[in-house]
């Protein structure tokens, strides 16, 4: 058996109202990927934070070579060999990616030497097969690119531990197996990976053992032969039902949203929507699949007026202006952006308050148009927090001190008390454990039911398949194709998420 | 040693919040004694001189009153702005553009007016609508090109000031000022009621209305309500529908409105004429009042008199003692850092811990 | 105009552009690292009333430059203390700072008002001076001068060409990024806040030093608002500083100018062309999308800890 390079001892990580980490203990042996599963808030990257130096663990050791090691930051951890590529990029975006390699190196002086270290790029990129050009902004780079550059750093300064959190999350299903590839190469040359995902197939696919978290704990590390994706996917949720919702045949109606030719820009700049079509009838679901950044939230912003675009918007057969989102919800349009907490709440201010945010710009309820009354608006604050069941000592409680999942229902509560007619949502589960995911999913379907038209953009294609009633493909800004939501396609789709095949008739 | 902070997990109840700004308060005037001392002069007897006329005496109450009129509207204005995160610091030169405003009305365009009834509303809405535009001037410039509205509202004081001091010293100069700067005394209608033989006027208790009529504004009507959410989170308000540019100039116009309305008071109330410097700087301790209270539109009623009081009895000293009247700068540069330091404390656990080898 | 009040407002330029060089640089260097510090006015003023009070009470000139430097930069670790490890909000602290270098410079300065005292005096830099026209107006200033000339190129070179540099624009813009490399991102902002505050009050001395010999209350006169408007003027490059603070020079001389050509201009018209070309640039400079073009530094006014990512 090869020495671990890594052990974590008895690791506890306490946050406000949760424990984060409960007495971890997990091993790395050297030249293996240890893929580390779970579901998005069962404390992988708390750990994996813990280890890079980010968080400070309340109890336990980590030992690095069988010697204690005290990590009190990123860098004391790079010191060690240990290098994590983290979800948000760690690159300064006006440099190139020569300079963001130089960045802190102690071997230079003075003035760091950005020639010798492009032709060590150049080297390491053609060993590892990580196409990305030295000179390069980092500003100009897809993320795809990105995520190399941060490879690429980990290389040149010999990292021997490395940690991805979620890798494959921006890659498509092509740039997905490139990565596997270098992984692999990394692993030859002696380094050890853990690899975190919440995807069952790539976890199967890449790595050599695999530890399953639940709620901060381990539930169990296996070897991958003693795994398949039933038994993860158990171990992962904790009961063996993976979610299945309910559903009726769609009793589809008339045309609500029509969009015709829509382009519109990223904030970097360039368009991120490159001539968009897609109509969304009363009473179904279309899911919209694609990998991100491929133009998902321009779309769904577009749509709700929050960015400004070209292009035709309809809604009810009438056309709507561009960043006029005040004709939107009187239109009935309902959105549930990805970022809740910075678009969709208001974080100092009490919760009964969020759940009324439209009070004056939609037509809800009887009251003068000019005056508002907060004692009148506890009462029925009380009956939406019990209905969607939000855990929260107090009405008056600032809205930042809740849960994320508990945040997500604040803003479903008060999209759907406004009786929609379209409702927006972007990811609306991510981040949210599987009780509160199965009362998302029910919510949606209600009110498809009620006759509303949902467009659904999520990245997880599992989640698609269980509500939509169509599926269409985004990819770089256009809509590649349509397809059926079941499994017998997710080949056929996952060809289109990576642009690969267009336009399938029907 | 190493100084550990954290963020606390629920917000600071209203009693620390209190205790803490007393805090601030009583910390400042210490160092503010010893900065008194470095000029030789007896902090003790130069705070019992600072307070006991102005808080101890009828007629230092009378002064403190009057000086606390333009204090509390400017006061208003800066607070309504800063309820929605603009800084606006131009309350200094939205006063200024209200005084003008009422002086152009009083003294010209109006002249025919002999009734109080209608020349004072008049002179009130006309500066109103001045320093609502000088406010609004910055709002349009924030809304529609992101300019920065500390920056503009600063460079708008400068504009107001020396705007004035072209009339005074020029085509408003008065004919019986012998060559003073001064303009020609306001017309008996132009003229608020006066209470006392030394100045103390209607002005006063217009303010105080004002500050019930900003507290209605801000916690019952949509518009306070809107505010709330462009103040915190301006993104969620485009979300929620709300028109943020819209809101923005109109914050701002309301703020200017309401420190222009304290221009014309200042001068239909207590000066009656326009001159160079007549303002000590009430736009901007405003900015102190208005953080002190907490953008609470009746507590700094209370703060308005104290700081009131403050500026009256600097004068005193500066007569008696010759302490220089920049104390009141200094005085709240110290309050500010307090402040905002004890803020600090509050949301975040700040410890020392050894270093551990 | 006559050649003689040409010569005169453009080397009237070069002085007054002299003092918003050094604030507008020092600003810089604070924004850089992701410290706003909207006190320059008052450690500009803290910088004039030192420098003053030193050179009246020693008549060393050098020695005042120095204290004025020194004087400025503690009121500017005041403000990187509350921004830095107190994370305050950076706009209450560099108001806080204003009142504060204000209320101290005019309270300790009341004695100094009125009273005249030793100030820098021209240097003609041999060869150069005598240029047709430029020499003259470029190469007979004052020392203090010259130190602009050389400083604005010197910090170009330090933060485009130097590790130093380069670590202090990834502080500014990606601190997160250049914590994992080591880079200590709360030190890193002391120090450029302090040095930002000690070229403030280099600036304000140039006022009682050179440009004048005298002490007056509140004489920045705005000069230290004008200087962080110029920072964005310059899109946070040192050179472009140069040209910004020179340019600005020349318009609050312009009036001089003008009363010597006896235009019908009133002067208090005329006081206001700064504030008001202030607004103007403001007007085209402003907008998110040029910030982003040029490259604002994006962590300013931020705190940055380690454990809150947002």
């Amino acid at each position: 058996m090869s020495e671990n390079v890594l052990e974590l001892s008895n690791i506890v990580k306490r946050f406000p109202g949760i424990l984060a980490n409960d007495h971890v203990n997990l091993t790395l042996k050297k030249g293996e990927v240890h893929a580390l599963l779970g579901e998005n808030g069962a404390g992988k990257s708390t750990l994996m934070n813990i280890i890079y130096g980010i968080y400070k663990a309340d109890e336990g050791e980590i030992y690095v070579n069988g010697q204690r090691a005290n990590i009190t930051s990123p860098h004391k951890a790079i010191e060690y060999g240990i290098g994590m590529i983290q979800q948000h990029f760690s690159l300064v975006p006006s440099f190139s990616v020569a300079e963001n390699v130089a960045l802190g190196l102690k071997e230079f002086h003075l003035f760091p030497r950005i020639d010798v270290i492009k032709k060590r790029l150049r080297e390491l990129s053609k060993k590892f097969g990580l196409d990305v050009k030295p000179e390069s902004r980092i500003w100009q780079l897809s993320a795809g690119e990105q995520q190399r550059v941060e490879i690429l750093k980990l290389l040149y300064m010999n990292s021997q531990i490395m940690i991805l959190d979620e890798p494959t999350a921006i890659l498509t299903p092509q740039e997905a197996e490139g990565l596997f590839k270098t992984i692999k190469e990394m692993v030859k040359y002696g380094a050890s990976v853990i690899f975190i995902s919440h995807k069952l197939k790539e976890v199967l696919e890449i790595s050599d053992r695999i530890t399953v978290m639940r709620h901060g704990k381990v539930v169990d590390t296996l070897l991958r032969e003693e795994a398949d994706e039933k038994i993860l996917a158990r171990k992962m949720v904790g009961r063996d039902v993976v979610l299945r919702v309910e559903k009726s045949p769609p009793k589809t109606g008339d045309l609500k949203l029509s969009v015709k030719n829509l382009y519109s820009r990223s904030d970097k700049g360039p368009f991120a929507i490159n001539g968009l079509s897609l109509e969304v009838r009363k009473g179904e679901i279309l899911g919209i699949a694609g990998v991100a950044g491929n133009g998902q939230r321009e779309l769904a912003e577009s749509i709700y007026g929050l960015r400004d675009y070209t292009g035709e918007i309809e809604i009810d057969g009438t056309m709507l202006k561009p960043l006029d989102v005040h004709s939107r919800i009187n239109h009935g349009v309902a959105y549930v952006p990805q970022d809740r907490k910075g678009v969709a709440l208001c974080g100092n201010l009490p919760l009964y308050y969020n759940l009324f945010l439209k009070i004056f710009t939609s037509k809800q309820g009887d009251f003068n148009p000019y005056l508002f009354n907060p004692i009148s608006l506890k009462k029925p604050a009380e009956a939406l927090v019990k209905e969607y069941d939000v855990a929260t000592s107090s009405l008056d409680l600032s809205v930042k001190y809740l849960s994320g999942g508990n945040m997500q229902k604040i803003v479903l509560a008060r999209e759907l008390t406004l009786n929609p007619e379209l409702i927006i949502a972007v990811h609306p589960t991510r981040g949210l454990d599987v009780g509160a995911m199965e009362s998302v999913y029910k919510i949606l379907i209600k009110a498809r039911e009620n006759g509303a038209a949902v467009l659904l953009i999520a990245g997880d294609l599992e989640e698609i398949f269980t509500l939509s009633d169509r599926v269409a493909v985004l990819y770089e800004g256009r809509i590649v194709g349509y397809s059926e939501p079941d499994e017998e396609h997710l080949e056929e789709i996952g060809l289109m998420m990576a642009g690969i095949k267009k336009e399938r008739v029907g | 040693m190493r100084l550990k902070i954290e963020r606390r997990k629920n917000d600071p109840t209203k009693l620390s919040i209190f205790l803490m700004s007393v805090l601030s308060v009583l910390i400042s005037l210490a160092i503010l004694g010893l900065i008194i001392l470095s000029l030789g002069k007896n902090p003790i007897n130069a705070y019992v001189q600072l307070t006991s006329w102005p808080f101890g005496t009828v007629a230092g109450l009378t002064q403190t009153l009057i000086s606390m009129m333009p204090l509390l509207f400017t006061s208003l204005g800066v607070l309504i702005a800063f309820k929605m995160k603009l800084w606006n610091i131009g309350a200094e030169g939205q006063f200024y553009m209200g005084a003008f405003a009422a002086t152009w009305g009083a003294l010209f365009l109006f002249k025919g007016i002999s009734s109080p009834w209608l020349m004072l509303p008049l002179l009130a809405a006309f500066a109103a609508g001045f320093g609502g535009a000088w406010g609004a001037a910055a709002g349009w410039m924030k809304a529609k090109l992101g300019v920065n509205e500390i920056l503009s509202t600063l460079m708008l004081n400068y504009i107001a000031i020396y705007w004035v001091n072209y009339l005074v010293y020029g085509p408003w100069k008065g004919k019986g000022s012998y060559n003073f700067p001064i303009t020609a005394t306001f017309p008996k209608a132009a003229i608020l009621p006066q209470y006392t033989s030394d100045g103390l006027n209607l002005g006063i208790f217009l303010a105080i209305a004002t500050s019930f009529f900003v507290f209605y504004l801000l916690k019952r009507t949509k518009f306070g309500f809107h505010m709330d959410i462009v103040g915190d989170n301006p993104i969620a308000a485009k979300y929620s529908g709300i028109n943020v540019k819209k809101m923005t100039i109109a914050v701002l116009a309301i703020s200017g409105a309401i420190s222009g309305l304290g221009g014309m008071m200042q001068m239909s109330g207590v000066l009656f004429r326009l001159q160079p410097n007549f303002s000590p700087g009430y736009g901007y301790t405003a900015i102190i009042v208005a953080w002190l209270a907490r953008l609470n539109p009746f507590v700094a009623i209370a703060v308005a008199f104290l700081f009131g009081g403050l500026l009256v009895g600097t004068q005193q000293i500066q007569l008696f003692l010759q302490i220089p009247f920049s104390l009141v700068s200094v005085f709240e540069g110290l309050v500010l850092f307090s402040l905002i330091s004890g803020e600090a404390l509050l949301r975040y656990k700040i410890s020392f811990k050894g270093v551990r080898t | 105009m006559s050649h003689d009040i040409l010569t005169s407002t453009f080397a009237g330029a070069i002085r007054s552009g002299t003092p918003l060089l050094f604030a507008t640089l020092g600003e810089i260097l604070a924004e850089r690292s992701g410290i706003l510090n909207l006190g320059v006015e008052g450690m500009m003023l803290i910088g004039a009333f030192t420098g003053f009070a030193v050179s009246y009470t020693t008549s060393n000139l050098w020695l005042a430059v120095v204290a004025a430097m020194g004087a400025a930069a503690i009121l500017a670790s005041l403000h990187a203390f509350v921004s830095i490890t107190l994370k305050v909000n950076q706009v209450v602290s560099g108001l806080a700072l204003v009142f504060l270098g204000a209320g101290l410079s005019g309270f300790w300065g009341q004695r100094f008002v009125g009273i005249q005292s030793v100030s820098f005096v021209n240097v003609k830099i041999p060869l150069l001076a005598e240029i047709p026209f430029v020499g003259n107006i470029l190469f007979n200033r004052d020392p203090l001068v010259y130190v602009g000339y050389v400083l604005a190129p010197f910090i170009w070179w330090y933060l485009y060409k130097t590790k130093y540099g380069m670590n202090l624009r990834a502080v500014g813009e990606a601190p997160g990024a250049a914590d994992a490399r080591g880079i200590n991102v709360s030190l890193t902002r002391y120090i450029y806040t302090i040095m930002g505050g000690a070229l403030a009050g280099l600036g304000g001395a140039y006022l009682s030093l050179a440009y004048t010999s005298m002490w007056v209350e509140n004489m920045t006169a705005g000069r230290g608002w004008i200087a962080v408007v110029l920072v964005i003027f310059a899109i946070w490059d040192p050179l472009l500083a140069m040209l910004g603070a020179y340019l600005f020079g020349g318009i609050s001389v312009l009036q001089f100018g003008l009363q010597v050509t006896q235009t019908p201009i009133p002067p208090n018209i005329m006081k206001m062309f700064p504030y008001l070309f202030t607004v103007l640039v403001m007007l085209f400079t402003s907008s998110e999308k040029m910030k982003k073009r040029f490259g604002a530094p994006s962590a300013l006014g931020v705190p940055y800890s380690r454990e809150e990512k947002t």
